[in-house]
């Protein structure tokens, strides 16, 4: 992606209440997928025991990266809302650790757009993966 | 001879008790408190709040919440009434304290196995209402379904099922 193109992709995202609120920044993008990034916090701590970030922040991340592979596809819309969308939690983040995840369009159509998702962290296995269907 | 019969609990205990053990519950958990979720009990009915807040917006054009603090607030609703489901019967014997939830290794709550969200309307910018089912609890594994809605109790804007990993209790002593 050009860099001007990637500037004003993550303007749109800092832009998203909530995105900001997690602190959730586009790291990279192309045609139909996306890339983004989400620093550790204890605020968002699930689990007071090992202060692994709660499961939720993980689905905002995936989802937002989701969404964000879907507006970059040449054939949808300029906007899209998640239908519906199954994370599975493999296992948990590493506290202190930003988590990144990736998202691409395994199917598009004119209505709908099939996505799937992953996330990592400094570690190489996965810490969740994402399968969700949007409007496109 | 007249027989003494044990008195019941004065309500305004039993209340207390509960009540103190679901605050420990709810309190002890950052992301829940950053949301600003809040849990009303009747009896062993809990009904998670997320009161509307400018943060929680995900599309300001619309303007809608976030998808992801949707599906984060059904999750919270869901663990919580599970992790309420298993300490219960402890609670109301008086083996579970409050005082016993403030150490975060006493009772673990519940892992998250997957969590399948199905986003039925826009969430509006107002309060939002959940209140979860425990579908089945077995000794390892848990199946939650949980309702979310916003003003009229019919009218899902969001639904979800999760499975949860039960974990071992440890309790002091």
């Amino acid at each position: 992606m050009s860099d001007s193109s990637l500037e004003n992709a993550r303007a749109l995202i800092a832009a998203l209440p909530y995105a900001h609120a997690l602190g959730l920044v586009l790291t990279d993008f192309g045609e139909g997928w996306a890339e983004m990034e989400m620093p550790y916090s204890a605020d968002l701590a699930g689990d007071p025991a090992t202060g692994v970030m709660h499961g939720g922040t993980v689905s905002a991340l995936l989802d937002t990266t989701c969404g964000a592979a879907v507006m970059s596809h040449p054939e949808t819309g300029p906007t899209t809302a998640t239908l519906d969308l199954r994370i599975d939690y493999m296992r948990p983040a590493v506290p202190g650790q930003t988590i990144r995840a990736r998202a691409e369009c395994v199917h598009v159509t004119r209505s709908i757009a099939f996505v799937r998702a992953t996330t990592r962290d400094e570690r190489d296995d996965p810490i969740a993966m994402a399968t969700g269907a949007f409007t496109s | 001879m007249p027989v003494d019969f044990p008195r019941p609990e004065p309500v305004q205990i039993v209340k207390q008790r509960r009540d103190a053990t679901l605050n420990a519950l709810v309190g002890r958990v950052p992301y829940i408190r950053t949301l600003g979720i809040v849990f009303e009990r009747r009896g062993d009915e809990l009904t998670a709040i997320l009161p509307f807040n400018e943060k929680l917006i995900g599309n300001p054009m619309l303007p809608a919440l976030h998808g992801g603090a949707t599906a984060g607030f059904l999750e919270v609703a869901a663990v919580i009434e599970l992790t309420w489901s298993i300490i219960w019967d402890d609670v109301e014997a008086g083996r579970v304290t409050p005082e016993d939830l403030a150490d975060p290794e006493a009772i673990r709550m519940p892992k998250t196995v997957d969590f399948t969200i199905d986003y039925l309307r826009s969430g509006l910018p107002r309060d939002s209402y959940a209140r979860a089912r425990v579908n089945r609890m077995g000794r390892r594994y848990a199946s939650v379904h949980v309702e979310g809605w916003q003003d009229n109790r019919d009218r899902l804007f969001a639904q979800a099922t999760g499975h949860f990993v039960m974990q071992a209790p440890r309790r002091k002593g």
